[in-house]
């Protein structure tokens, strides 16, 4: 019989990736909150909570859409999408924002603090903590609110406090180190709600079966709506936390592909991009070992993306295990390639993608024509571009 | 001996209790800084902590995070620190060094690979701050292997039995982190450390040093009260960072100096103090 899949083990290890790699500090508060999290994750009470407030708050289940234009117009396999992008707040990262929320109010944590860069977490976080009535502090990159100057005005209309963060490259990094910071210094009263699938454990394999609801939901309609499962899965890949999300519940379904789509920026040639997973090497960041985009010092490189989502030079452990194990495959997208799958979404199907999906759509557009009719593809779209239009405004006159 | 305990030694022969200053290698100039390290030991310090820079320094506060960007504009990486401990070792081979570090360029080197030239350079003790002791088997193992510490980190936070298991390999000495915080924070509560340097004496044989909040004479002398060595970093660094280059030298040796004076104060006091009884 084969094995089943059952990472992370008992120290949050996906092979030699994961685990915990902290300050001893952070040490206790990790042991905490990973058995309070092992308790809650089998409890009936906090489960069923957790699944009302995703249908009624959120509007769960996201459905799946057949983009049937796009599909005849690229000429192949019939490209379906996952619309994570209708979700409460536009993105998938609520369904982990409400997860780690509940668990907070159970943990008596009354100040709930978040890192973020494309601003969307930051959103998801400050909205759950408007609904629970928490304290909520956001920190971001100077950098990254600039780029992302609507999500920032939405996090404090939600009545959260954005700290911007200064040091390094003022990107998702360095907002994540801040949060750190900030929860060694006010470790007892303070939940930290990371975003991603990375981090120290249990929160890559927290943040994940959260994010699980999408590949389970995909699951029940596929068979449901198609009567069969799709033959490959896409999603975008920065941390991961989509991609996963999707991915998890089909790891045993060997006969689907799965796909994770990074950023290759201005290419991955020019050196500007985010590909860890094709580029980078094995090292130890932000409390786990993973792949990383880092010099021949072991110092960590700054990345580029056009989408701020994608811009982190690291990667969930899970995926850096996926892909040795070669159960998932990794691929990159351009920045251009990833703007002009914005435009057809836009104008084949009457969706604005957030620039993180469009980097899944692209390749789906690339790799749609070379399959017949009757494939079906599975594309996460993880997030509505509306917070992406002054970008996409300002890319578009430069190319034309 | 190692030099480590060597040091420790010497100081409780004498009554006396270790300053242990820390600098950043290449900070403000990596021509500075084994200058830097012969001044620290000629104005009193006893072990040099040496930080190695590192792009994601998630433990330390905005301080030394600027003085490893100072480094790193500097090109200077692990083993240009290496290097530097070599120099120093030219004409000093008393003085312990610690690395004080991330595990990421040591990830990057390999284990093995590190702590051979480590030995080769002088490096007495590495400090590894997120290589927690449930993470680093193999690494201790090497490091076993040259002779080279390893120092481990035990915090306000840290439970009666996890500081057991953590004594079990704990080296050279162990680093008690004084508050809930990163490097450089202001708020210390002296009663807090004396109560848990009193459970941490329960179980840890060997000497305790404690560092993070230590910024003056004041608190460098209640400290070396409590605890067989002071660590003091990130108020030196500021000392660097504020001075014209010329006076860096001269500036963070009076720094080191005075606090010198104030932790020997202490020694003395006790020191009668025994006469008397």
């Amino acid at each position: 019989m084969a094995k089943v899949y059952d990472f992370p083990d008992m120290h949050g290890h996906f092979g030699s990736y994961g685990g915990v790699f902290v300050a001893e500090t952070l040490i206790t508060a990790l042991d905490e909150l990973r058995v309070q999290y092992e308790h809650y994750r089998n409890d009936v009470d906090f489960q069923a909570e957790y699944a009302y407030e995703l249908k009624s708050y959120v509007g769960r289940p996201s459905p799946i859409y057949h983009a049937k234009r796009w599909s005849a117009y690229l000429g192949g396999a019939q490209i379906l999408l996952k619309r994570e992008d209708l979700n409460h707040t536009g993105a998938h990262k609520i369904n982990n924002t409400i997860g780690q929320a509940l668990l907070a109010k159970r943990m008596g944590k009354p100040r709930v603090i978040a890192e973020t860069g494309a601003g969307q977490h930051g959103v998801a976080a400050a909205t759950v903590a408007a609904r629970y009535g928490m304290e909520c502090v956001v920190y971001m990159g100077s950098e990254d609110m600039k780029r992302q100057e609507t999500n920032v005005y939405r996090i404090k209309l939600l009545g959260a406090t954005v700290v911007p963060v200064d040091s390094g490259s003022r990107t998702l990094k360095d907002a994540l180190n801040e949060a750190m910071r900030d929860w060694v210094t006010n470790v007892e009263e303070t939940f930290y709600i990371i975003g991603t699938v990375a981090g120290p454990h249990p929160y890559p394999m927290m943040v994940r079966d959260f994010q699980a609801i999408i590949g389970r939901e995909a699951k029940i309609q596929m068979q449901e709506e198609y009567g069969r499962q799709p033959d490959t899965l896409i999603a975008c890949v920065g941390g991961g936390s989509n991609a996963i999300g999707l991915f998890f519940p089909y790891i045993e379904d060997k006969n689907v592909n799965m796909i994770g789509v990074e950023a290759a920026g201005l290419g991955i040639k020019t050196g500007k991009h985010a590909a860890t997973l094709l580029t980078g090497k094995p090292g130890v960041l932000h409390g786990n070992r993973t792949y990383l985009i880092q010099d021949e010092d072991g110092q960590i490189i700054e990345t580029h993306s056009i989408s701020a989502g994608l811009d982190y030079p690291g990667v969930g452990p899970e995926h850096a295990w996926l892909k040795d194990t070669n159960r998932a495959q990794y691929v990159a997208i351009t920045d251009d390639e990833a703007l002009a799958a914005f435009h057809m979404m836009c104008c084949y199907e009457g969706i604005i993608p957030a620039l993180e999906s469009s980097h899944a759509l692209a390749y789906a557009a690339k790799l749609a024509p070379t399959l017949d009719k009757e494939k079906l593809l599975l594309v996460n779209l993880s997030g509505r571009g509306d917070k992406d239009i002054d970008i996409v405004a300002q890319a578009a006159s430069i190319i034309s | 001996m190692s030099r480590i305990a060597a040091t420790f030694h010497t100081l409780s022969q004498n009554n006396r209790k270790a300053l242990i200053p820390f600098i950043t290698a290449g900070d403000p100039e990596p021509t500075m800084t084994v200058l830097l390290m012969h001044e620290l030991v000629s104005v009193g310090a006893d072990i040099i902590e040496l930080g190695v820079p590192f792009s994601d320094p998630m433990a330390d506060g905005p301080t030394i995070q600027r003085s490893y960007e100072r480094a790193l504009k500097n090109h200077v990486g692990l083993k240009d620190v290496l290097e530097m401990v070599a120099e120093f070792r030219r004409t000093n081979t008393v003085t312990p060094v610690v690395l004080m570090g991330y595990a990421n360029p040591v990830e990057v080197m390999g284990y093995q690979r590190f702590a051979v030239r480590a030995k080769e350079c002088g490096v007495d003790a590495v400090l590894t701050v997120d290589y927690p002791p449930e993470e680093c088997e193999e690494w201790l193992e090497n490091l076993k292997q040259k002779k080279i510490d390893a120092i481990f980190l035990l915090s306000p936070t840290t439970p009666q039995t996890r500081i057991q298991q953590i004594a079990k390999r704990a080296q050279g000495f162990v680093y008690y982190v004084s508050l809930k915080g990163v490097t450089g924070a202001a708020h210390f509560d002296l009663r807090e450390v004396a109560n848990k340097l009193a459970d941490i004496r329960s179980y840890v044989s060997i000497p305790i040093g404690v560092g993070f909040g230590i910024h003056d004479d004041v608190t460098a002398s209640a400290v070396a009260e409590l605890a067989d060595a002071v660590v003091v970093g990130s108020r030196i660094i500021e000392v660097i960072e504020k001075s014209a280059k010329e006076d860096v030298l001269m500036n963070v040796s009076n720094l080191v100096k005075s606090l010198r004076n104030a932790i020997d104060k202490v020694s003395i006091k006790h020191r009668t103090a025994g006469i008397k009884r």
